[in-house]
């Protein structure tokens, strides 16, 4: 029986990680993940995990300690935000590419500057080429979920890739909701436990970790990680299948939202896709044939899926909250119009940057949005294709 | 048990041959005595900054360790040991290996991977208490990016970011002492050592520091026939001359306690070592003397205040 309980995105993060029991957390704080850690050792304190809880100098050492433990045989976490993500990115590549598959939970905030705590993607969209798998959650059920779904798609033999659990920084990491939690037994049997099959501290046959590799090498290295991204995609399904299966809640790579007849779309990411749900159910109810695509898995990149559920629109607006400073759009722009590129006929596609440094995102602008694909589905014309929206006027 | 040459070198290496590290380089020697010091039994994980010993040692598909080994990069190897400490202590906890297994943590960085870049995770591991003993090959630069002053290079070096010219007499700043350093952090064992004589003082620290509780700490001098510009074959001469002339000191600080574990029988004057090494050249122009003087008298004043240390 699933349990009924109030919590916030941090807790039930840290629910899920007293539940799976790691062997490894190397913590260190920052603004708004530092929950995670705090609810840990407590559970450390309390006795109720039998974890190894060091409190590392930096994130990243952090990420570093999660490194050594997971090369020498264990399920190591962490935890972070922001800078401390950005810390982290010399040593989120070597894990990618050691195929570590560390769990590294994100409370996604704005990165500096102005310095700003609030939620934004800038944080994460940084290290989108880092190697990691990307998972993103519009509700704290969905990091929940998510995480309980994490260590099972990272360690896959496969996959053998790290992997970020997102969710949007006080949103959802603060904002309480109610959230169905599992039972302890039932979680710890879905995911299992680790059983790599080489490792440093295996007695009868030593491991080495992180060679150089010279060009006659490095290429093959690097397409066989480039592989794993790939497959990555299956089994993230697979591992949703069996979750739907077992407590029967349901994910895919996307979530497309009255999509089937949809003329105007909005592709969106995170706790944005909540909240444009709502105005896309008002439209629908004037008639407007309004829909959504919210991005669950970001990496690897569900390319395929997106165009494919996007080839009968009309307008279609890519919802940015990140700017990626290309000077022509942001990263969700680019890929997802660029996944779009070899479709028979296309949308229109337009790119909206919003909701920086938590700035709101409202109904209201969600419909806005839907007002403007309106008006390029019936003129034909995308106006200025990369625009910011919320900002002050100048 | 005495340290018998003989014996240890009877053992079975677990540093191999066939590593590209250069000829009359003291990292070789430093790994192979490292691993003497582990005794036959116990198992090791070393855990190495990036540097020429990590692109010499484990070049894919070949490695010269017997034990396992990890890099990840170069400012991190004491927080990923740190980690492996922990999955050592976790795995034993939960019966995932051997609870009766000894495993020794190395870790293993050059001086920039030490004095510089890896202070902060080496001062980290060094508060939080892991069971890891840090070796230092400290060759006074930045050797595998081609010899950029460090704050382990000394005074007067030449160095390629810090070369001697009309208006340059090398590197203007004194040796960052890291042992004082790694000592006030209050660790139980933290020694100075370098390859002389039949390697006795290395592996009596190094046995010592591995076999100590918590982490510990060897500072080697380790030097560098490129960097610091001397034919192969002076690798050892060089070193008993940085400790004849007390440049290198060696001694050891057990729970505090200072002791001495050579001192010359006549201390010899900085220019018996200076004078070995291409990289000091300019010391003995013409017009510079007054460097030579200037690092007896650094030299003079660290000896004295370590010898009141070692009273």
């Amino acid at each position: 029986m699933s349990i009924r309980e109030r919590l916030s995105g941090n807790e039930a993060i840290a629910t899920a990680m007293r539940q799976i029991n790691p062997d490894v957390f190397a913590m260190f704080p920052i603004t708004p993940s530092t929950e995670i850690p705090q609810y840990f050792a407590q559970y450390v304190a309390d006795g109720k995990v039998d974890t190894e809880f060091i409190c590392v100098e930096s994130e990243h050492s952090s990420l570093s300690a999660c490194l050594g433990a997971e090369a020498a045989g264990c399920r190591a976490v962490t935890a972070t935000s922001s800078a401390g993500l950005s810390f982290m990115n010399e040593v989120l590549y070597v894990a990618a590419s050691s195929r570590l598959p560390v769990v590294l939970a994100v409370a996604c905030r704005a990165l500096t500057g102005p310095i700003n705590i609030n939620h934004d993607y800038s944080d994460s969209m940084a290290e989108r080429d880092s190697g990691f798998i990307q998972i993103y959650a519009e509700n704290n059920q969905e990091v929940y979920d998510n995480y309980l779904q994490a260590h099972r798609i990272a360690e896959h033999p496969d996959v053998r890739l790290p992997l970020m659990i997102c969710e949007d920084g006080f949103i959802t990491s603060h904002a309480i909701e109610n959230i169905e939690l599992e039972e302890d037994d039932k979680v710890k049997a879905f995911v299992g436990e680790y059983h790599p099959e080489n490792y440093l501290l295996k007695e009868e046959n030593p491991l080495a970790v992180g060679p150089y590799g010279i060009s006659a090498y490095y290429m093959e290295a690097r397409v066989a990680q480039a592989h794993a991204m790939m497959n990555a995609k299956q089994v993230i399904l697979d591992v949703a299948a069996d979750f739907e299966k077992t407590f029967g809640r349901k994910y895919g790579l996307i979530e497309e939202y009255k999509m089937e007849d949809a003329e105007l779309a909005m592709v969106i990411m995170g706790s944005s896709a909540g909240t444009a749900k709502a105005a896309v159910d008002e439209l629908r109810a004037q008639g407007v044939k309004a829909g959504l695509i919210k991005i669950r898995v970001f990496r690897p990149f569900p390319g395929e899926e997106i165009a494919n559920a996007l080839k009968n629109c009309k307008a279609v607006a890519i919802m940015d909250k990140s700017e990626g400073f290309s000077g022509c759009g942001g990263p969700l722009y680019a890929e997802t119009s660029g996944a779009c590129y070899n479709l028979k006929t296309r949308p229109l596609m337009v790119d909206i940057v919003f909701g920086l440094g938590g700035r709101d995102f409202t109904v209201e602008s969600a419909k806005s949005v839907y007002d403007r694909l309106a008006k390029i589905a019936e003129t034909g014309e995308t106006g200025d294709i990369y625009t910011h929206m919320g900002q002050r006027e100048r | 048990m005495a340290y018998n040459l003989k014996e240890e070198m009877n053992k079975k290496e677990r540093f191999n041959p066939g590593h590209r590290l250069c000829a009359g380089c003291g990292a070789g020697i430093v790994c192979r005595a490292m691993m003497r010091a582990v005794d036959e039994n116990d198992k090791a994980v070393i855990c190495n900054a990036t540097g020429c010993l990590e692109v010499s040692s484990f070049q894919y598909p070949y490695t010269a360790w017997d034990d396992s080994y990890i890099h990840t990069a170069f400012e991190n190897a004491s927080s990923t040991a740190s980690g492996v400490c922990a999955a050592v202590e976790v795995m034993k906890r939960k019966g995932k290996i051997n609870p009766d297994t000894n495993y020794k943590v190395l870790v293993i960085g050059g001086d920039g991977g030490t004095y510089d870049i890896g202070f902060q995770s080496l001062s980290g591991a060094l508060e939080r208490g892991h069971d890891l003993t840090y070796f230092c090959y400290d060759n006074n630069a930045y050797m595998n990016t081609g010899t950029q002053r460090s704050s382990a290079t000394p005074r007067f070096a030449a160095a390629t970011t810090t070369p001697a010219g009309v208006d340059s007499v090398g590197k203007k700043q004194d040796q960052k002492d890291l042992t004082q350093i790694v000592v006030a952090h209050g660790v139980h064992y933290a020694a100075q050592t370098t390859l002389f004589g039949n390697m006795k003082d290395f592996h009596e620290k190094a046995h010592r520091a591995i076999y100590t509780e918590g982490p510990t700490f060897v500072n080697v001098l380790t030097p560098c026939p490129r960097g610091w510009n001397y034919p192969t074959e002076d690798l050892l001469a060089i070193c008993k001359a940085a400790i004849d002339t007390c440049v290198w000191p060696v001694y050891e600080v057990v729970d505090g306690e200072y002791r001495l574990t050579y001192e010359p029988k006549k201390k010899l004057p900085v220019e018996e070592f200076m004078k070995l090494q291409g990289r000091f050249a300019h010391c003995f122009k013409k017009g510079n003397e007054w460097t030579i003087e200037a690092a007896q008298k650094y030299v003079d004043k660290k000896w004295e205040d370590l010898l009141a240390k070692c009273k």
